[in-house]
């Protein structure tokens, strides 16, 4: 008796200590105790909640964080103890799914794999970080956006193995040479950091994109794969690879540090040259 | 653009293409190469003009009738002034049109760019043409 009534008691506590902390909607409560050496860093986020907002607005906060930090570590915080309308995509946070593309400082990275030590402002000024949503896709909320013409492209392109022949009784063999012709466009997570770095994309939506591209390239150069020439009709079109400028943000965006120009200047090749 | 939990889910008919078929033709690729190949020539024929014209002896103050009825007594003039009259308007033509392309919104005002350019193109293109081969150096008033 006594044992449950105990028990009662202090779930009767846990809950009033839990509605205690709920200041904002849907956060966890109270801050944690800020760790030793951890400086407030201004977080300057783009929101946009379709239901109330007409357009976007900044909004600020400031997250105590430490140098070993990464970037996605500040928007937990910020969604688990200041404001937890804040709405963003992230699964594995380590930089494997691909989910947590955006822009930060104003250019694409993943949010797991930037720390906050290489953002820090110099001279002891203090550090204001800014995050948008990728650009070039409609925008749901905050930082989430419809990924749904990213992946439209990317299907287009037949991103998977095609032969024709008879299936082999054993795996497709292939050499450690032909394998390493197209092993870095393999490297690819569909993050769409590279695609929304685009600035042709961020103008014309139909363009393919770096993105689609490069799993076009995966599969157009290897061995096993026999419809090379479908995929190249596909990117020999107006929304094709000619549409590329060579600006170069593909690459520089790539958290996979694929060469992801090299990758559509080399389908270039094969089409002006027909050589796969 | 904004998705509500409130807004029935549709689903598109699997298989279903969203894309027009590809064209299967080469003219983005040939575009693309006479780009680079024209942008060469340019280099050399531009910049040849712009030194016989504005620098070389006394620049541009000596330019006059009789100046261009000299140079385009050789064939050669001609046939630098036709290059660099075709290369350029082709070139620049072209550019623009990638231009029209990439930052036009809505399809309405991509043709109708598109088709004032392609006319501001033969008019220019086929005027100078008509200069560079009818030229007469003993025209009088």
């Amino acid at each position: 008796m006594t044992a449950s009534a105990t028990s009662a008691a202090s779930a009767q506590d846990n809950t009033s200590a839990g509605q205690d902390k709920t200041n904002a909607a849907g956060s966890r409560g109270s801050q944690p105790p800020v760790p030793e050496g951890a400086i407030t860093i201004t977080v300057k986020i783009r929101r946009f909640n379709t239901e109330f907002d007409d357009e976007p607005r900044w909004e600020s906060f400031q997250v105590p964080a430490l140098p070993t930090d990464r970037v996605l570590n500040l928007l937990h915080h910020v969604k688990w103890y200041l404001d937890g309308t804040l709405t963003f995509r992230r699964s594995c946070a380590h930089g494997i799914c691909g989910s947590d593309a955006m822009r930060i400082n104003g250019v694409n990275r993943l949010a797991c794999k930037v720390l906050v030590k290489d953002l820090l402002a110099g001279g002891g000024k203090a550090t204001t970080i800014t995050i948008e949503p990728i650009k070039g896709l409609p925008v749901h909320k905050d930082l989430l956006v419809d990924m749904e013409p990213f992946f439209e492209a990317f299907r287009a392109v037949k991103p998977y193995l095609i032969n024709y022949g008879q299936e082999p009784t054993r795996e497709r063999i292939q050499s450690a040479a032909d394998r390493e012709r197209f092993d870095d466009t393999t490297k690819c997570i569909l993050c769409a950091c590279c695609t929304t770095s685009c600035p042709v994309y961020w103008t014309e939506g139909s363009y393919f994109g770096p993105a689609a591209i490069v799993n076009a390239h995966r599969f157009i150069f290897d061995s096993r794969d026999e419809a090379a020439e479908e995929r190249l009709d596909i990117l020999n079109d107006v929304d094709g690879v000619w549409r590329c400028r060579t600006t170069f943000n593909c690459t520089d965006a790539c958290p996979r540090g694929i060469q992801v120009t090299k990758a559509i200047q080399e389908v270039k090749r094969a089409l002006l040259f027909k050589r796969v | 653009m904004a998705t509500t939990t409130d807004q029935q889910l549709v689903l598109a008919r699997p298989r279903a293409p969203r894309r027009p078929a590809a064209r299967r033709n080469n003219f983005e690729l040939y575009s693309w190469m006479f780009m680079r190949i024209s942008g060469m020539a340019l280099v050399i024929l531009v910049l040849g003009h712009l030194l016989i014209m504005n620098i070389l002896d006394g620049g541009v103050h000596r330019i006059n009738w009789g100046f261009v009825a000299g140079r385009w007594a050789s064939p050669f003039w001609r046939l630098w002034d036709l290059l660099m009259l075709w290369l350029a308007q082709l070139h620049g033509g072209n550019g623009l049109r990638t231009v029209i392309n990439d930052y036009a919104r809505k399809d309405a005002t991509r043709f109708w760019l598109k088709m004032a350019l392609y006319v501001s193109m033969v008019l220019i293109v086929s005027l100078g043409t008509l200069v560079i081969f009818t030229f007469d150096p003993n025209i009088t008033n």
